[in-house]
């Protein structure tokens, strides 16, 4: 069976599969259709969580962004430790007390403890403007993957991958979505770690890839240690070490914070926590969805670093034994020829690889040709530059299969695995937009007496909304896909995780202070990310450069929603203590949810 | 039921209090460990890392692991302690 049969089966199995789950999880009631019925057992909704938050960047380019970092892996530990630590927000400051509120949105939570329906519409807008534009990028990431494993084209792949999301989002709603999202972790996860143990036992002779990393590099029999060896082998072509530190602490603090607290308040990220059936496993599942984000985010690092290392002595033979520039670089002949190598002109065809002999001495060079002392040693040998021009991100994980050689069926997996990381976070923020457009603004605005199944019948159709209109904006992106993460994050640490702190934490921010807390960590925030990305993302209308000489204390726009936070904290406080306090039923509304006692009574309304 | 808002309370500052102390530990393993701390600390390896880098990359991710978990079960045990389980 060819390469391409073995994919279509594996995919579309558990294409198949999702779908089962679809029809046997059909949502009933509203209950259902926004927080499951809030009867999903902690270690599921752990699972969930970890679904609906590792996206296609996380499975697919992760390993790379942090591999193949001009300034050096180390200085990439940001995303580790930014994206798991905001777990631990989550489970000490947010989830048990929302869980214990009880409710199915988080405006819905701004509204009530803020006493004002102008809260509730601006953290709607915040809600709003996060999930958007997090949700283009997955809904790219649905159509490359399908693009690259199942040779249609971008624009189709997301068309199948919206008609799918389509199917179980809108007849399961979150109760749908939740049983998908265990069954997506699971074709992930294992696609993610069957090459990456190959790899690790082939780099450094431990199946385990985090004790790999730290092992030896095991091909000269393990004497040297594996981060020394990647070191010394990238420093000789002119590359930054993988361990070099970062040229800016400030800038990797605030970086790391904004990525902790905007995980933290992400709105589709806090709503999982609504489903669990009690307080006490709103705490549970947080540790457990940690446990499974930590299973990918572990290997991560290694797995990127242990395929650069990997393509490096490709195609450099003797940086195995010795030195690379001692000997020769891979020749083309060799490429063409060595049916170990035919992965190369694989992964050329589809882009993510680009080698160019531009000195026609038949052999190519890869080096760092912005380097001083390599342009020295490239004018010497009669080098033309490097010539190997791309190594995209995503080649340290999709292809490690292959360069490992092994078997077709655990290629389709990756190819499954990709999709089921893009789909099931794309689900998760369709269900977060859809909820606050039928619960905020139908049944909280417009029409606060519509029945029980005019709210579901609603809820559904502003979810076949929210996936029209991600569809389109996957087909025609904005040309500012890397920048929108920021924003996205930027906000969410920005707005709404001060507001739903101070919301739990203090009973005297009022309505005032958290509406002027939320408008003022909004437009802090975007302007700083436009002023150096572009106002609303337009090319060329930066106003000032993007480099850290211009940096507002050497902060970047992607860390600035740390100072975002802290400046809606600060006015909060402080326009709420000039202004009146809170009503009595608020205090005592804050004091309950701060106990767990009665939440099993709390329903949705 | 007089007494029940002063157990309230018990309870609360005590909640404050251990969310406080794993705050602490959680900043002190990335924020200080991972980053700030990492050149003072370059002399002690873990396996082929330094100890910042290994808990830039590793390290951390275990402790925040162990401090949800520890959260949750002595949080448990305060909820019984103060009668406020469900």
């Amino acid at each position: 069976m060819d390469q391409y049969t073995l994919n279509l089966l594996v995919v579309g199995a558990s294409f198949a599969l999702y779908i089962g789950i679809a029809i046997w999880a059909r949502a009933g009631s509203t209950a259902e259709f926004y927080a499951a019925g809030q009867g999903v057992p902690p270690v599921m909704n752990g699972m969930a969580t970890a679904a609906d938050w590792m996206s296609a960047a996380s499975f697919i380019s992760m390993a790379g962004i942090i591999a193949l970092a001009p300034a050096g892996g180390y200085a990439q530990s940001s995303f580790l430790m930014g994206w798991t630590g905001g777990y631990v927000l989550l489970a000490l400051l947010l989830a048990p007390y929302l869980r214990k509120f009880g409710k199915f949105t988080v405006p819905e939570f701004v509204g009530d403890r803020f006493y004002s329906k102008g809260a509730r519409l601006v953290a709607v807008i915040c809600l709003i403007v996060i999930s958007v534009t997090y949700v283009i990028g997955q809904m790219r990431g649905v159509g490359v993957t399908f693009a690259r494993f199942l040779e249609v084209s971008t624009d189709m792949g997301l068309y199948i991958g919206a008609s799918i999301v389509f199917i179980y989002a809108v007849f399961g709603g979150m109760k749908g979505i939740t049983y998908t999202q265990v069954a997506q972790y699971c074709v992930l996860i294992v696609a993610y770690t069957i090459p990456a143990i190959f790899i690790s036992l082939q780099i450094t002779g431990n199946f385990l890839p985090q004790l790999g990393l730290l092992g030896g590099y095991a091909p000269t029999g393990g004497d040297v240690s594996f981060l020394s060896k990647l070191d010394q082998v990238v420093v000789e072509l002119g590359f930054t070490q993988y361990t070099a530190d970062t040229t800016s602490m400030l800038n990797m603090v605030f970086f790391t914070m904004s990525l902790m607290i905007g995980t933290a308040g992400l709105p589709h990220v806090i709503i999982r926590f609504f489903t669990v059936p009690k307080v006490a496993d709103a705490r549970w599942s947080a540790g457990w969805a940690l446990v499974f984000i930590a299973l990918l985010y572990t290997v991560a690092p290694a797995v990127g670093s242990m395929a650069r290392l990997n393509i490096t002595t490709t195609f450099w033979p003797n940086a195995v034994e010795g030195n690379a520039l001692d000997g020769e670089a891979l020749s083309l002949e060799e490429i063409n020829t060595n049916p170990e190598l035919a992965w190369i002109n694989t992964w050329v065809n589809t882009g993510l690889l680009a080698f160019e002999d531009k000195n026609g001495d038949g052999m190519i060079q890869y080096y760092n040709d912005a380097d001083p002392e390599m342009q020295a040693i490239a004018a010497e040998r009669g080098w033309e530059g490097n010539e190997l021009t791309r190594i995209d991100n995503d080649m340290m994980v999709l292809a490690n299969p292959e360069i490992a050689k092994l078997p077709g069926w655990v290629i389709a997996l990756v190819a499954a695995g990709g999709l089921a990381a893009a789909l099931s976070t794309a689900a998760g923020l369709l269900l977060a937009i859809s909820s606050a457009v039928s619960h905020d603004l139908i049944k909280g605005s417009i029409n606060p007496n519509i029945s029980e199944k005019g709210e579901l019948l609603a809820a559904r159709i502003s979810m076949g909304f929210a996936i029209l209109l991600a569809t389109w904006l996957g087909l025609n992106p904005p040309g500012f896909a890397a920048q929108v993460v920021a924003l996205a994050f930027g906000l969410a640490a920005a707005t709404i995780f001060p507001v739903l702190m101070m919301g739990i934490f203090s009973k005297r921010v009022n309505k005032e202070g958290a509406i002027v807390g939320m408008l003022v960590g909004l437009f802090t925030t975007a302007i700083y990310i436009f002023l150096y990305l572009g106002w609303f993302f337009i090319p060329g209308t930066a106003t000032l450069a993007n480099t850290p000489d211009n940096w507002l204390f050497g902060i970047s726009p992607a860390s600035f929603g740390t100072v975002g936070a802290i400046l809606n904290f600060g006015s909060a406080y402080l326009v709420s203590a000039v202004t009146k306090a809170p009503p009595r039923e608020i205090q005592e509304l804050v004091e309950s949810i701060r106990v767990p006692k009665g939440a099993g009574a709390a329903t949705g309304h | 039921m007089a007494e029940e808002p002063q157990n309230n309370n018990a309870y609360w500052a005590a909640n404050v209090r251990i969310i406080l102390i794993s705050l602490a530990i959680w900043a002190t393993v990335s924020f200080g460990f991972g980053i700030i701390l990492r050149p003072a600390l370059s002399g002690i390896s873990v396996g082929g890392a330094d100890l910042g880098f290994w808990f830039a990359q590793q390290g951390s991710i275990l402790v925040f692991l162990v401090l949800i978990f520890f959260y949750a079960w002595r949080m448990n045990k305060l909820d019984a302690e103060h009668g406020v389980e469900e």
